[in-house]
């Protein structure tokens, strides 16, 4: 299980570090796919279908989106190669990931075994929670019950992305009508 | 944008169907089963952008699609708001209160506002993301000549 995992997310690794390196956009966009698809696996090995559900199709429809955008504009990807401070940035990337790795090293020990791992507050919701909220589905009940806020929160977030696409995009077609 | 061959017509004709029902399957069913509002939402908003692709954007009449579903997407989220304080004036002094009864656990019709809640979020999503691809669909149409 964990084997798969960390072949899975190694994979995922080197589709970002590919998606960020390609010339062709295009097939940035590709790599960028193994990532939220090899995402999808992981929810799925995980034993968490609702969102495994949700990144599939929303993976698929941003791909749509992206795919479409590339195609209708530069395939290319526009200055590149002018690079100054090339010895800075790599030696403040290394420092970074070397602080990373040490103190994720001295917080691993503190961890559970993978999969037996069930802190407090998880506990508290999960007992009576299908008495308490009626519904069959935990996550559900979870989502909409215990935490509508954050329900509420991402449901705004993507009225405002609408919106917002809506102001850039459609300036000069309300212009003519008014 | 120009509609494909007919071979991916017919199919579309076909599946788009199947698709747009199971997503409202998901989003109903959102508290018994995996899935909720967002899948079910992003299903159904799949469904509209497939035919779209498929047939083209003249086969629609975009114009009048973007305005239902921008006016579709800022009503449902109005709706979920509003169902919210309903349960805050309705006891307890609760935003996000479950006031309806909840009835047996399992069935369809259980779970007070939850279902209801599924419904308009699945409203929302698909209509916020139908709107950005329509809007990026006429800006082609009209701006990209």
């Amino acid at each position: 299980m964990e084997l798969l995992l960390s072949i899975i997310i190694g994979f995922m690794i080197i589709g970002a570090i590919y998606a960020l390196h390609a010339n062709d956009l295009l097939s940035a966009l590709m790599a960028a796919g193994i990532v939220g698809y090899s995402l999808v696996i992981c929810f799925l090995l995980l034993k968490a279908p609702d969102l495994a559900i949700v990144q599939i199709v929303v993976e698929t429809i941003t791909l749509i989106y992206m795919v479409a955008i590339v195609l209708n504009s530069s395939r290319k990807e526009l200055d590149k190669g002018k690079r100054r401070n090339a010895f800075l940035n790599i030696s403040i990337a290394v420092l970074v990931a070397f602080a990373l790795v040490y103190y994720f090293q001295l917080a691993i020990v503190n961890l559970d075994v993978l999969g037996e791992h069930a802190p407090r507050m998880a506990k508290a919701y999960m007992d009576g929670a299908a008495e308490k909220t009626g519904s069959a589905n935990l996550v559900t009940g979870v989502l909409f019950d215990f935490r509508g806020y954050d329900t509420l929160g991402e449901a705004t977030i993507l009225f405002t992305a609408a919106v917002g696409v809506l102001t850039i995009l459609r300036i000069k077609g309300r212009k003519e009508k008014a | 944008m120009e509609g494909m061959s007919n071979i991916v017509k017919k199919v579309t004709q076909l599946i788009s169907g199947l698709i747009f029902m199971y997503g409202l399957y998901i989003i109903t069913h959102g508290h018994l089963t995996p899935g909720g509002g967002f899948a079910g939402g992003a299903i159904v908003a799949g469904a509209f952008i497939l035919l779209i692709l498929a047939f083209g954007s003249k086969a629609l009449n975009l114009k009048k699609e973007e305005n239902a579903t921008s006016v579709t997407e800022s009503s449902a989220i109005l709706i979920v708001i509003i169902l919210a304080a309903i349960g805050m004036a309705a006891g307890g002094a609760v935003f996000f209160n479950n006031y309806l009864p909840l009835g047996r656990v399992g069935e369809l019709i259980s779970a007070g506002v939850i279902p209801l809640y599924n419904i308009f979020i699945g409203m929302e999503v698909a209509a916020a993301l139908l709107t950005i691809f329509l809007a990026f669909v006429i800006y082609k149409e009209e701006v990209l000549k």
